[in-house]
């Protein structure tokens, strides 16, 4: 089944484009990762997939027509904003007792059980408590939800290391279970890596790059050029170059590997590089 | 006989909760009066002072009140029954203040907070929210307001009963104070003062969910502008005289004044007057779109 599907997705804002005529196509089941630099439109993007921005073109989410159908849209979708929304006012009670009494999936002791793994204090206003904590909150009550698509902007931001990595973890092994879909966007790319089934990279509105991770391991390939081979590398044609300790390192898009090999160590790119690498040979572009 | 016993702790197990369904109206409501205590705070401290002030003014009553037997009986009547006009005139005027503050920040603070992007991820319509929020001054505000006044009325009339007691002028109050009849006349106004103040409120909710900022200066300069531009161009003040029938004109058509009743007989009461009024149908009427056009600009507002 397929849980989200564009056609011609497309918004502007006065003379901005903020989204170029997207398609997008993603499978139930998939974790798709969003990268983009910022103002590439990936906030944007999710926003129309909520319902909560307007949109030209044709969107479907598990079924349903975003901007119509919201209400009914977020008894299965469950998203996490990038920055903290949740109301200061409200007592970590309060908001349990709220998201209990309107949400027909959600777990109250599943969202408390998560709670008591933390410091946070069940009569603590929200404006009380640590950013960290803000985000654990509401992570307790996004992962009570019994959701079948969920939607992550920038889930990490402000985290520190630590907090980050079980974050990724806590969503690998108590959420996913292969039939739920999750689509993040990060800046924090190498931690998702590990994580993602799909990526895909936007750039001014426009889908830049989409691949399974399957398929960007069998196709893009880094090898660690010794320096007597370099002209010859540079002849296959790499997708770019960059220079890590006085050696080469070159990025290839559907090479041989065996004759990869013979020029240097060769091993699969990390996404910032591949991003680095697509973003920079857009043409016109200044970086 | 044992199969079953041990069937059930298991079937159990795989439906450990029964999900309740959800009530988004309900919670949606209780969620504006978390976030709002001011709605039953400000009308409690409003009541806590005109009690005390009444207590202040029992001091020495008995001897005014022996003056005050001796006047005319309607004399007698409007100066009894005043300290529980003023308290209840108190409480709606409170209950009113808080309605147009509630309004004017009720739609436009949750984007400011960004707080509506939490809101939105709920299965909770914009209708929904819109119109818990409107329950606010329409329903929540006018009843617990009425609570209020009829408690604070019984303790005035017990207190002023005690006061009394020791000169044996206590019949006095209860003589020209009928608090059942105080009451409904009470309850009436409330209901009239809603329906004729619906608009205003539906108004204000509307400029909460349209301006991007400063909801309070767009409530109050455009019409201070009209005024003033009518003033200066035509000199007439049709738009002032329509302000003030809206705010307090409906206890007008509610009520008679001039009639020689007895001041709290429910003879003055002119609900049918009120209800062929067409101010308050074209009110109610304006009062729905204005909450229409809220709930549309709900959805597409994004948080400022």
């Amino acid at each position: 089944m397929t849980a989200i599907e564009a056609r011609g997705l497309r918004k502007t804002f006065g003379s901005t484009i903020a989204l170029d005529s997207i398609d997008l196509r993603v499978e139930e089941g998939r974790i798709l990762g969003i990268i983009g630099p910022n103002g590439a439109g990936k906030t944007t993007a999710l926003n129309a997939i909520l319902g909560l921005t307007s949109y030209e073109g044709e969107l479907t989410v598990l079924g349903r027509n975003p901007w119509t159908e919201r209400d009914l849209l977020m008894r299965d979708v469950s998203f996490i904003a990038d920055v903290a929304v949740l109301p200061r006012w409200m007592r970590v009670s309060q908001i349990l007792d709220y998201v209990s009494g309107v949400h027909p999936r959600f777990r109250r002791a599943k969202a408390e059980a998560f709670l008591t793994k933390t410091t946070i204090k069940r009569s603590s206003k929200i404006r009380e408590l640590s950013k960290g904590m803000v985000t654990q909150l509401h992570l307790a009550l996004v992962m009570a939800i019994d959701a079948k698509l969920l939607v992550l902007d920038e889930p990490t931001l402000g985290l520190d290391l630590l907090y980050r990595k079980q974050f990724y973890d806590s969503l690998l092994n108590d959420y996913f279970d292969r039939t739920r879909t999750i689509v993040v966007t990060t800046h924090q790319v190498e931690e998702i890596q590990d994580v993602l089934t799909d990526l895909m990279f936007i750039d001014r509105g426009r889908i830049a790059l989409t691949c399974s991770m399957e398929e960007f391991e069998s196709r893009y390939l880094e090898v660690m050029v010794l320096p007597e081979h370099v002209a010859a590398a540079r002849a296959l044609g790499p997708l770019h170059e960059r220079q890590v300790l006085g050696r080469s390192i070159l990025l290839f898009d559907h090479a041989d590997r065996q004759q990869l090999a013979a020029l240097g160590d060769v091993r699969t790119p990390g996404i910032a590089d591949l991003f680095v690498a697509v973003m920079g040979n857009q043409p016109g572009e200044i970086r | 006989m044992s199969e079953q016993s041990s069937a059930v702790p298991e079937f159990a197990a795989a439906s450990p909760v029964v999900v309740q369904a959800p009530r988004p109206m309900y919670w949606s409501v209780r969620r504006e009066l978390w976030e709002n205590r001011s709605i039953y705070v400000a009308p409690l401290l409003v009541a806590a002072v005109v009690m005390f002030g009444f207590v202040l003014s029992t001091i020495g009553m008995p001897h005014r009140r022996r003056a005050t037997l001796l006047l005319a009986p309607a004399q007698q009547h409007t100066t009894i029954a005043m300290p529980f006009d003023i308290a209840a005139a108190m409480l709606v005027v409170t209950a009113f203040v808080i309605g147009i503050f509630y309004c004017l920040d009720a739609l436009q603070g949750e984007r400011r907070d960004r707080s509506i992007l939490f809101w939105k991820s709920l299965p909770v319509s914009d209708r929904t929210t819109v119109l818990a929020k409107t329950s606010i001054p329409l329903l929540a505000l006018p009843a617990f307001t009425f609570v209020i006044i009829v408690l604070t009325q019984w303790f005035m009339l017990l207190w002023s009963t005690a006061v009394l007691l020791p000169s044996g002028l206590a019949g006095s109050t209860w003589m020209h104070f009928h608090w059942f009849t105080q009451s409904l006349l009470v309850f009436y106004c409330l209901i009239v003062l809603v329906l004729w103040h619906a608009p205003i409120y539906a108004l204000l909710l509307l400029i909460s969910s349209w301006a991007r900022r400063g909801s309070y200066l767009w409530a109050v300069l455009p019409p201070l502008a009209i005024a003033a531009v009518e003033k200066i161009v035509f000199n007439t003040a049709y738009f002032g005289s329509f302000l003030k029938y809206r705010l307090i004109g409906g206890i007008g058509e509610a009520f008679v004044f001039k009639a020689p009743h007895g001041t709290d007989s429910l003879s003055r009461l002119t609900p049918l007057n009120f209800l062929s009024t067409p101010g308050l149908w074209l009110g109610l009427i304006l009062a729905a779109i204005f909450i229409t056009a809220a709930v549309r600009l709900r959805r597409d507002r994004e948080p400022v």
